[in-house]
């Protein structure tokens, strides 16, 4: 696997990366996406580089105005001399496998900002809110040296809670109008957050959402908050009226910085980290176990055999798939 | 192995809000499969290589219609060739006088598609002429 030729064109890709060069490390990011081998292996030099950063998730339902705090936060953390790296998903057409990225819309006035790298990615099938890709573009803007990493999920419904494996804080965007519909998003994404956000309060009904929320907190179960950190609510008004919203942002970003000094003070950040590092093995297994025994069994054809076997009721899927693992595993599972 | 996908950018420089032709394209190249970067209106030339080299974008697709195409569309390529990203292809559209392609073409732009162009024809021209990168 180590070819000496590729060790040394590694280690050049992470020297550069270290010194924040964009061209190299958008470039790797795009080989992972699109699964290129030798990307796999640069990532592995890179790992033992990462773990810097300061990860923050923000999801939401679709127009809830997360690109726009994203910018507003950017410009926060920038205000504070950090350097920040954002990614932003957007849906794959499941039928075009085209994608219109247009989070960076948002953004674009720290495009010249040479302390700020904003990468769209798009879904690609995946499920999660998130991109396959996802981890490993944060390890890669971790090795380049951004001090905070905002990822911005797809706009989400319910079950695309993916974002807490690899983020130290989770941002939740509601907007009022949504009703009592609030009532039947309690499970899935109304758990994840660790601080919600109440964008757009200046509308109607921000005050009766801003209750519904306090009543669902208060009816969590008391291990919930166990470690004495209540999800704290912070209001966002009319994005266009710069003064405001200035001092929203301000709050919400000393509120990230609070949970994180929370996460912190009573050793949990290590419980989060352990959650994406389970993750990523488990991503890993997939990617490297799975994936190239399903490639092969593709290109073959034998694939569309067994699909016939399965259809003529000649056999069922275990017997197939235990017969596959006999092949091509070793030692039995 | 790997499916390279086609990363296209569609973005607007200078002082011109007429966005509708840059939108119709990016949902066309969206339906041709690419991945389409988005920038919106307003954008200045540094700004627009600066983004394209943070996407990894094979393609940046300018439309101007305020007449400025002249100054705009070369600046871009300059700001993309300055940036050591000379590999990115640029193209351009909008209401561009006959007279001034030469001029463009001269200047690294390497399709000019303008009005009747039909979006099959720039998906094609696109799909024979810009290969996603090694």
């Amino acid at each position: 696997m180590s070819n000496p030729e590729n060790e040394s064109e590694d280690m050049e890709k992470v020297k550069k990366i270290k010194a924040g060069d964009v061209r190299t490390a958008s470039r790797l990011i795009r080989n992972l996406e699109d699964g290129v081998k030798e990307a796999r292996s640069t990532i592995k030099h890179l790992f033992p580089l990462t773990g810097k950063a300061q990860v923050v998730g923000i999801t939401g339902s679709p127009g809830a105005g997360k690109s726009t705090l994203v910018d507003g936060l950017v410009e926060q953390f920038r205000k504070r001399g950090k350097t920040v790296g954002v990614l932003a998903v957007d849906p794959t057409s499941p039928f075009t496998g085209g994608a219109i990225l247009g989070d960076r819309i948002r953004m674009q006035r720290h495009a010249e900002d040479s302390g700020v790298f904003v990468r769209s990615l798009a879904t690609r099938g995946a499920l999660g809110g998130l991109a396959k890709a996802v981890g490993d573009a944060i390890h890669v803007m971790d090795v380049m040296g951004m001090d905070v990493i905002l990822v911005e999920t797809v706009g989400t419904g319910q079950q695309e809670v993916d974002i807490i494996n690899h983020s130290h804080t989770v941002l939740v965007v509601l907007i009022p109008g949504m009703g009592d519909e609030i009532q039947a998003i309690k499970a899935g994404i109304m758990e994840i957050a660790d601080v919600f956000v109440i964008n757009k309060a200046d509308r109607e009904g921000s005050s009766k959402l801003r209750r519904e929320i306090m009543a669902m907190l208060d009816m969590a179960p008391p291990e919930t908050f166990a470690s004495g950190w209540r999800p704290p609510i912070v209001r966002v008004e009319n994005a266009f009226e710069p003064d405001s919203f200035g001092k929203s942002m301000e709050e919400l970003t000393d509120t990230i910085a609070k949970h994180h000094e929370h996460l912190v003070a009573k050793d949990l950040l290590g419980s989060r980290i352990r959650r994406k590092a389970a993750v990523e093995l488990h991503e890993a297994i997939r990617s490297c176990v799975l994936e190239p025994i399903l490639n092969h069994l593709v290109a073959e054809g034998e694939i569309e055999g067994m699909i016939q076997k399965l259809m003529d009721k000649k056999t069922d899927p275990y017997t197939l798939a235990e017969e596959v693992a006999r092949r091509f595993l070793k030692e039995g599972v | 192995m790997a499916e390279r996908k086609l990363r296209v950018m569609v973005a607007k420089p200078g002082l011109d809000g007429h966005d509708r032709g840059a939108r119709v394209l990016a949902r066309c190249f969206r339906d041709a499969g690419f991945e389409v970067i988005y920038t919106g209106c307003h954008q200045t030339p540094e700004q627009i290589a600066a983004a394209a080299i943070q996407e990894d974008v094979d393609l940046v697709g300018l439309s101007c219609l305020s007449g400025a195409h002249r100054y705009l569309f070369p600046a871009v390529k300059k700001q993309l060739v300055e940036r050591g990203a000379d590999d990115i292809m640029v193209i351009g559209g909008g209401i561009i006088p006959d007279q001034d392609f030469q001029y463009l073409y001269d200047n690294g732009i390497k399709a000019i598609f303008t009005p009747g162009a039909t979006l099959d024809s720039i998906v094609e021209w696109i799909n024979n002429n810009v290969k996603p990168r090694e």
